[in-house]
């Protein structure tokens, strides 16, 4: 449904070339929960961005494609197979802005922001519907109350006329859910959505999500930083670590048997409620690099406790399958050099 | 290497590599890293070159000006600019002016300039003219440009780079002089409500309770004031009889009066987000006295900040004079500054004959377009820790 | 049944009615209309060498009672005793802003965000040697020698010194916090949120950092966090705070194994597991937070609590011990039978599966564990 091959996202500043995304593919199948983790750095976010086409200067999408198969595909630019490729379009022209909410809608991560305060939570909602559906303001608004009451939000007759600052946080993170939802997208893209709230909100939010996937059927990409969140959540993982794709697969071989040494060790460096207390964790050595000062080679070799020398500080491996859907970017499992050839 | 931006170490903290050399970003103070990005705003640094000049311009106003300011000269009134020029017949030449030579208009009566291909005044470089006292002190005879047979003191050849005004009175030095009193006008306001608002605002901010309570209630009501008519009063109120210091005086107080509020807020609100901010919770626990959490901690860190607003509040300050000089309520002949020269230019008449008497408006745009793009420079530099 | 007790000390704090009222203002003339309640009643007490947490949710007054007793903020009433290095136990609620100074030598805080608590027009020598010359301590070369000492301590090179926090990732900034605070040899250290602000693969690193320190320098910790499996690694006591009380106190294992509180077993059953074999399966606690300005009657919790009778909507549950060193409050904690956190089973088969981990570092070996 969608299909990222190659992505490669770079921002061009005076001081040099920061490569925020750099050569990421994986796919979304419809209803499936695709869990993109990662620490700070990782161009997790910077992936959403691109598939929004929402990215600012001096940023820019240098190589890669994005193809898309769209629910509703009337006046779009659709090839053969019925997908089109979002990197070809212009961001701000008419295709991409039906596509950005109505086929692929976003849930932020800051509910306080994704709101204007100027206007009810219901106009707002409205507005959204009437820009992606053909719909009479009454009809969006019966769609918007059906939204609201869906995501669990009680008495949605009265709440729909709320400004947004009139609602609590787990509430605020539900109408923008609704929001999103309310033009029945084919993707639903999560970026961090319970970074922000308690652990009891956010427990809320995740049966929410879960419980919409079925009802909806939609494919959701759950990006965040929680490994906890991503393996009671979702059934694929792309793990990425500063703009490149370490290994992707589904959660529970993620999870019990991962193949790269950055996943083993940052399951390993949580600390579990059923760990043995008050033990040196296991860590990773160092901390992230600066993106200016992106290692050659792997870039988690410096960091890596089965780096061989002269071969990943050289190349950087190719994400090659080990296993049937099980792509690895290391030399510990295969010889593969990104770009061809065997190292 | 030198203009990036802040930059992580990756070395790992504990790993026994060889001695980590430490680049020049990671040991550089803010100042540095404040210059750095101030410097990456290429239009702020030519404003600041400009005003460089401008600055020297106002504290030595007799090396640029090229006759003395008050020198009238009936016979000689509204002679056209004199551009210096360095081609003549197609070649390059040793820079001269043209001579101008007058007629009278039989019926208006009125002089008629006429520009004189034939009299080419030769000008050089620091060339002699009337003697001056530098800052009061440091005597000389030298200006900056000037006919080259221009003797001290002597009648020589007079050249009018911006020509001459009703009196004859040379324009150009005219404009220089009016400098030092604009310019000089400006800061010295500004000074005075950077004072004002510090202090005031720092005691709001920091004391607050009631204290804070009264100064923030006087500066709304300040605020409210319509601006003009609290000038004109004011400035009306100044008498007449007052030597022309005693008004210069009297009118910097009236523009630092009004001036300070913008700042005090500012300054109040740099506080109270500081006295919330880790760092300044964190040197209270450590045991920091009140005066050196506010002296080594906070003040530094808005320093930058009541510069960039000091920059941005020196134009105001200078329009403001201009406008009550302009309308003959602020500095009064025989004073000299670009409001009292734009005074000249107030009826139609002498615009449509002498539109060169329109230049020291030019004066006023210059600087306060540069005094207002060098305070967006150093305003975008003064947090360097920023993104 | 672990009650890991290394404290063997005298407590060395001891907070007694803690209370912290922030003012609701209104109007022109700025009157106060109501009260946020931040911190409501708060006792506990630390003894030495012991790490005790304090954990809820945004809101619930772990912050503000951190703050309140090292002072960064006045409590409006209540006692917080306090042992001094020289053995004199002193009120710190009660102190004049004056006499702090000395106090703050024998206890320190850390922050949560490392980017805003280190001025950033400071190098680190600067930093580091602030609390020195602050207390007394003029001469530079003394300083510098002090420094490096602290940055080796805390495992960042001495060469470090005269390079700015800017220079510096969040992990390491954090370590530069420590030293700062480590630096006068205080005897407990309130961490506020400490390692939230890091990376997964930095947070570990702090951690063991924190916890070396502790044995090594024999500190106490306070150790504010939200993150219960973090609390759970580094803690050998947790109280947890709803709407400005301790709701519940216990030794960690007792508490995550039996919670005896409702909200306890609702936090720990939303802590999302690592692991995607067990995924939870339990309906969320519904509702929000109450609102500390205007808190429900009797129980703060009876809106959400599924187990809520009409004694606990009419009554407020005083906390009560039920059991030795585990105090509760909660109207029914007797006949209730929460789920805790079962035993780690499949955990433990996940850590062998990644390794062999270094042997403990701080407290006893605790039975039935390793």
């Amino acid at each position: 449904m969608l299909s990222v091959r190659d992505l490669k996202m770079y921002f061009e500043l005076d001081e040099g070339v920061v490569r925020a995304v750099d050569g990421v593919s994986y796919d979304i199948r419809p209803g499936e929960i695709v869990g993109i983790v990662g620490e700070s750095g990782c161009g997790k976010s910077m992936t959403m961005r691109s598939i929004l086409r929402t990215i600012e200067k001096p940023g820019r999408i240098v190589a890669g494609e994005i193809r898309f198969r769209p629910k509703r595909t009337r006046g779009m630019p659709v090839d053969s197979d019925g997908s089109l490729d979002l990197v070809s379009l212009d961001p701000r022209s008419r295709t991409m802005r039906t596509i950005r909410g109505g086929e692929i809608a976003l849930i932020p991560q800051e509910p306080m922001s994704a709101f204007s305060p100027l206007h009810t939570i219901g106009n707002q909602i409205v507005e959204a519907i009437r820009l992606h559906r053909k719909a009479s303001v009454r009809e969006a608004r019966g769609i918007a109350i059906e939204s609201l009451r869906e995501v669990g939000i009680p008495n949605p007759e009265s709440r729909i006329d709320a400004y947004s600052w009139q609602l609590s946080g787990g509430l605020r993170q539900r109408a923008i859910i609704a929001m999103a939802l309310a033009c029945n997208p084919t993707v639903l893209i999560a970026d961090e959505p319970t970074t922000a709230v308690d652990v009891t909100t956010q427990a809320q939010i995740l049966e929410l999500i879960q419980r919409l996937r079925h009802d909806h059927d939609a494919a959701i990409l759950f990006i965040t930083h929680d490994l906890g969140v991503i393996a009671q959540l979702t059934e694929h993982v792309v793990v990425m670590y500063l703009g490149k794709v370490m290994e992707t697969g589904p959660v529970d071989a993620i999870f019990h048997a991962a193949q790269h040494p950055y996943t083993r060790a940052l399951l390993r460096s949580v600390p579990s409620v059923d760990s043995v207390p008050r033990v040196a964790l296991p860590t990773i050595e160092g901390s992230i690099p600066h993106p200016f000062n992106r290692p050659t080679g792997c870039p988690f070799h410096p960091r890596c406790p089965d780096a061989m020398p002269g071969r990943c500080d050289v190349a950087m491996p190719a994400l090659h399958e080990v296993e049937p859907g099980r792509p690895v970017a290391c030399f510990l499992h295969h010889d593969l050099v990104e770009g061809g050839g065997t190292a | 290497m030198t203009e990036r931006a802040p930059t992580p170490v990756e070395a790992a903290p504990v790993e026994a590599a060889p001695v980590a050399r430490a680049n020049e970003v990671e040991v550089a103070p803010a100042w540095k890293l404040m210059w750095w990005r101030f410097r990456k705003h290429k239009l702020a640094v030519l404003s600041a070159w400009i005003l460089a000049v401008i600055v020297v311009i106002a504290v030595i106003p007799e090396f640029f000006a090229t006759q003395r300011p008050d020198e009238t000269s009936a016979r000689r009134a509204y002679i056209p600019p004199q551009p210096i020029r360095i081609i003549h017949d197609g070649r390059l030449v040793r820079p001269y002016v043209l001579g101008v030579t007058g007629q009278r208009n039989p019926v208006t009566l009125a002089m008629e300039w006429v520009q004189d291909t034939e009299i080419r005044i030769p000008v050089v470089l620091f060339a002699r003219g009337f003697e001056y006292r530098a800052l009061g002190l440091i005597p000389g005879s030298r200006h900056i440009v000037g006919p080259a047979d221009g003797e001290a003191g002597g009648q020589a050849t007079r050249v009018h780079l911006m020509g001459t005004d009703r009196l004859g009175r040379d324009q150009w030095s005219r404009l220089m002089y009016g400098t030092r009193i604009s310019m000089s006008i400006g800061l010295v306001a500004v000074a005075l409500s950077v004072f004002l608002g510090v202090l005031l605002g720092g005691i709001s901010g920091y004391v607050g309770g009631v204290t804070d309570l009264v100064i923030q209630r006087t500066i709304e009501l300040l605020q409210s004031l319509p601006a003009i008519p609290i000038w004109l009063a004011l400035s009306a109120a100044v008498p007449r009889t007052w030597p022309v210091t005693h008004v210069y005086f009297a009118i910097t107080i009236i523009l630092a009066l009004i001036g300070w509020t913008q700042l005090g807020r500012q300054v109040r609100g740099r506080f109270l987000a500081l006295r919330e901010e880790d760092f300044v919770t964190a040197a209270r626990l450590i045991g920091c006295s009140r005066g050196r959490i506010i002296f080594a901690h906070m003040v530094p860190s808005f320093m930058s900040h009541i510069i960039a607003a000091t920059t941005l509040a020196i134009p105001l300050m200078i329009i403001n004079e201009t406008f009550l000089s302009f309308l003959g309520l602020g500095l009064r002949p025989p004073a000299i500054s670009w409001g009292v020269l734009l005074q000249e230019a107030q009826n139609l008449q002498s615009v449509v004959n002498a539109p060169w008497l329109l230049l020291p408006g030019v004066a006023v745009v210059v600087t306060v377009l540069t005094l207002n793009i060098l305070g967006d420079g150093i305003r975008d530099a003064a947090d360097p820790y920023s993104t | 049944m672990s009650t890991a007790s290394t404290p063997t000390e005298a407590p060395v704090l001891e907070v007694r009615g803690l209370k912290k009222y922030f003012p609701i203002k209104a109007g022109f003339f700025k009157r106060t209309v109501g009260h946020v309640r931040a911190v409501d009643d708060v006792n506990f007490g630390l003894a030495g060498g012991e790490i005790l947490s304090l954990v809820g949710e945004s809101g619930c007054g772990k912050t503000t009672t951190a703050r309140c007793i090292v002072r960064a903020v006045d409590p409006t009433s209540g006692e917080v005793r306090f042992r001094t290095r020289d053995g004199v136990v002193v009120d710190v609620a009660a102190l004049p802003e004056r006499e702090l100074k000395a106090i703050w030598r024998d206890m320190q805080m850390v922050f949560q965000d490392p980017f805003g608590s280190l001025n950033p027009r400071m190098n680190l020598f600067e930093l580091i040697s602030e609390p020195l010359f602050v207390h007394g301590l003029t001469s530079r070369s003394e300083r510098v020698e002090r420094v490096a000492e602290l940055l080796e301590l805390v495992g960042l090179r001495p060469e470090y010194m005269q390079r700015y926090p800017h220079a510096f990732s969040g992990g390491q900034r954090q370590r530069v916090s420590i030293a700062r605070a480590l630096a006068l040899e205080p005897k407990l250290i309130v961490a506020d949120e400490a390692v939230s602000a890091l990376d997964v693969s930095v947070q570990a690193q702090v951690l063991n950092l924190l916890l070396e320190l502790q044995e090594r320098l024999d500190l106490t910790y306070l150790f504010v966090a939200h993150d219960l499996s973090i609390v759970k690694h580094i803690s050998h006591r947790v109280a947890v705070m709803y709407v400005g009380r301790i709701v519940e106190l216990a030794p960690t294992e007792r508490l995550f194994r039996h919670p005896q509180h409702p909200y306890t077993e609702a936090l720990l059953s939303a802590v999302p597991v690592a692991d995607p074999r067990h995924r939870a399966t339990a309906v969320p606690l519904p509702g929000e937070v109450a609102n500390p300005a205007n808190p429900p009657s009797g129980c703060y919790f009876h809106p959400r609590c599924a187990y809520a009778v009409d004694l606990c909507r009419n009554e407020f549950p005083p906390l009560r011990s039920v059991a030795p060193g585990h105090e509760v409050a909660c109207h029914r904690a007797d006949e209730l039978h929460l789920r805790g956190i079962d035993a780690p089973s499949v955990a433990r088969n996940r850590t062998t599966v990644a390794g062999p981990v270094a042997g403990p570092i701080a407290g006893p070996t605790v039975a039935g564990q390793t």
